[in-house]
């Protein structure tokens, strides 16, 4: 993919190329305001970028999980994951979401209020949709390791590695440094664009 | 396939709702107070209060049924909600139809019920009644299509409360005319047939009209 | 006017700054011309009207101000959407620069309509269906004003208000017949030239006269309103920098 973005009158990142294979998981960097989050909303289809083409296989990734949790205040964990599950067409019966949250070690949690919540649970529950997709798709993730402890990371890790195992790929942010296998990891750097 | 988002979408709104119910009946206690605040500002003349009555309850609705469009969109914006919404293989068209229904039951629905008290607060005869009642039903359900345009043009705005009312009022006029003019059809000994027929067309309108434009103001303000 | 010979113009903001920059003097001569032309044939030549006498001559600035108000929010609109379907940065910004002086001539309508109404109905306002439709028409324009200054993302309150102005465009015709409706069911007072058969040929020359001015005039302002818009969105741009380096020296 060949992309461009501006944000208001600068540009971003101009004529940035980089592909992401199957099996490969892109781990994003660059310094702040670089524009990682703007490049991964890009390549979600959130927004369009000034200039350039995107190609994607099946035309969307599989998954896009940003800052946000999407995750109501009002409504229960097991709730909220079903309704994430049913928006995107993932299995959402009740042994699978159970199974779900357990991958996230949340399942004690799963009828608690997400209100109740720390914002390191919180972050499990979003992030426990993971465990419910089975295409190998692109995943791309904004920062999944926020607010996590390490046994979340772990936890997240597993899902990556058995993602990329049935051929999915990944995009990823993170300021922390992966604890992943080298081998299946490729670092990206986003150069700042200087005022044209 | 995307009908089930629309049901989804609606369903978890009610849901939500459901947990906040204080919140969700204030439109219709600012419906009933605004409508009150009339013959205290004209008078308690009853001949003076049947014959504003159509006009109040019907102006008092529109803006009750505007008050709690400012959050029909804002909640799901905040927390990424409508992110995943939009990202999901569903139309937007029919996340937004989901969350209009919604809307309209939690909002239209009581204002309807809450009607006929008013009308007897204002000395309505009962044929004026049945015919306010009557128009409620066909308008305010296009209260909601049209103020999901607004609330999506809007979203995440600071001015975004006041900016809806000005933006969707005046596309509200036609069905103001048309559901308080049914009333004075009504109490003139005519037919209100005309009246509420049109209204019946607005809302046909509306159904098809609204959701594929409220979807594309979405995706403009989320770009 | 024909706005297709002058699509080559929007192909970039900088050729557009150049051509309406030579265009404008003409523009305001023209208007000026006219304008004083429609005014002399509207209060001097043509004839006293014989019910209304000389107070229905506020016609000949009301019924032009009110045609431009409604062509120009068809304009805009046109524009609008034409910068969000094919992302024409200049289209948006020329119906940004329309929008303040639709909302005028809107307001001078009501203004005249009310000059008018007073020495023939004795009050200043009548809710006659086209002035409240004119009403309507300025909130309209007052919603979109206010919408696409609300958005800071300069993009999104273009497409945003594009929008708006295709739903409002949509919602005219809706609400012009919703407000005649109602003004007959309830036997309104009405604002028009009373029975005269064929306005006479004077008063026709000087409306046509006025319209022209007005037509003139518009071109005149948004031409320079959008000038300032475009110096000021591309003012990171090159031959901006270089304009302003040459003003300065």
């Amino acid at each position: 993919m060949n992309v461009s973005c501006r944000r208001g009158q600068e540009w971003l990142f101009r004529d940035f190329s980089f592909s992401v294979k199957p099996g490969e998981l892109v781990w994003l960097r660059g310094q702040n305001g670089s524009g990682k989050t703007s490049l991964l909303r890009i390549v979600a289809g959130l927004s369009r970028p000034e200039a350039g083409t995107l190609t994607l296989a099946g035309g969307r990734p599989g998954a896009y999980i940003g800052h946000a949790n999407a995750l109501k205040d009002d409504l229960t964990v097991t709730e909220s994951l079903v309704f994430l599950a049913r928006l995107h067409d993932l299995e959402s019966s009740a042994q699978g979401i159970r199974d779900a949250l357990r991958t996230l070690a949340i399942h004690h949690r799963r009828h608690a209020i997400v209100r109740t919540l720390s914002q390191g649970q919180r972050r499990r529950v979003a992030l426990a949709r993971l465990a419910l997709e089975r295409e190998p798709s692109l995943w791309v993730l904004d920062e999944p390791f926020d607010a996590l402890d390490v046994h979340g990371i772990e936890a997240v890790n597993r899902l990556l590695v058995a993602h990329l195992a049935r051929g999915g790929s990944v995009l990823l942010t993170s300021h922390l440094a992966l604890g992943l296998p080298g081998n299946l990891v490729t670092e990206l750097e986003l150069p700042v664009e200087g005022a044209s | 396939m995307s009908g089930g988002v629309f049901t989804l979408v609606a369903g978890r709104d009610l849901r939500l709702a459901g947990r906040r119910r204080f919140e969700a009946l204030l439109p219709v206690v600012f419906f009933i107070v605004a409508a009150s605040l009339f013959p205290l500002g004209v008078g308690p003349e009853p001949q003076v209060l049947r014959q504003i009555a159509p006009g109040v309850v019907w102006v008092c609705a529109l803006l009750a049924a505007m008050l709690s469009l400012n959050t029909l969109f804002a909640s799901d914006f905040q927390d990424g909600s409508l992110e995943q919404m939009l990202l999901s293989r569903h139309s937007a068209v029919f996340i937004v139809a989901g969350k209009a229904l919604a809307h309209w039951i939690l909002t239209g629905l009581p204002l309807i019920l809450a009607a006929p008290v008013l009308g007897v607060l204002f000395d309505m005869h009962a044929n004026s009644i049945l015919t306010l009642v009557a128009g409620l039903m066909l308008g305010t359900p296009v209260l909601s299509l049209l103020g999901g345009i607004g609330a999506a043009l809007t979203l995440g705005l600071r001015s975004g409360g006041v900016l809806i009312l000005l933006i969707v009022l005046p596309l509200c006029i036609p069905v103001l005319i048309f559901g308080a003019g049914a009333v004075g059809m009504v109490d003139m000994g005519l037919s209100a047939s005309g009246h509420l027929s049109l209204l019946g067309a607005l809302l046909l309108l509306s159904l098809v009209a609204a959701p594929p434009a409220a979807a594309a103001a979405l995706r403009i303000s989320m770009s | 006017m024909n706005r297709s010979i002058r699509l080559n113009m929007f192909a970039a903001p900088s050729s557009f700054y150049a051509l309406s920059g030579f265009l404008l003097p003409w523009l305001w001569l023209i208007a000026i011309g006219f304008a004083v032309a429609g005014l002399y044939i509207g209060f001097f030549v043509a004839p006293t009207d014989a019910t209304q006498g000389d107070s229905y001559r506020i016609i000949f600035v009301h019924v032009p101000a009110a045609w431009m108000s409604m062509i120009l929010y068809l304009v805009m609109a046109g524009w609008a959407v034409f910068g969000w379907a094919a992302n024409a940065r200049l289209a948006s910004m020329v119906a940004r620069a329309l929008a303040p002086t639709g909302a005028m001539f809107t307001f001078l309508a009501l203004w005249t309509g009310a000059l008018w109404g007073k020495p023939t109905w004795g009050t200043w306002w009548v809710w006659d269906a086209r002035l409240t439709s004119e009403l309507i028409l300025l909130f309209l324009y007052l919603g979109f004003m206010a919408l696409v200054e609300s958005i800071d993302d300069v993009r999104r309150a273009d497409h945003a208000g594009a929008l708006l102005a295709l739903v409002g465009a949509i919602n005219v015709p809706i609400i012009y017949f919703s407000v005649k409706w109602w003004n007959t069911l309830h036997q309104g007072a009405t604002i028009s030239m009373t029975a005269a058969p064929k306005m006479a040929a004077t008063m026709l020359q000087a409306m046509l006269l006025m319209t022209v001015a007005f037509w003139a005039y518009s071109f005149a302002v948004v031409f320079m309103r959008t000038r300032a818009i475009i110096l000021e969105r591309e003012r990171q741009a090159q031959w901006v920098r270089d304009l302003a380096a040459k003003e300065a020296a």
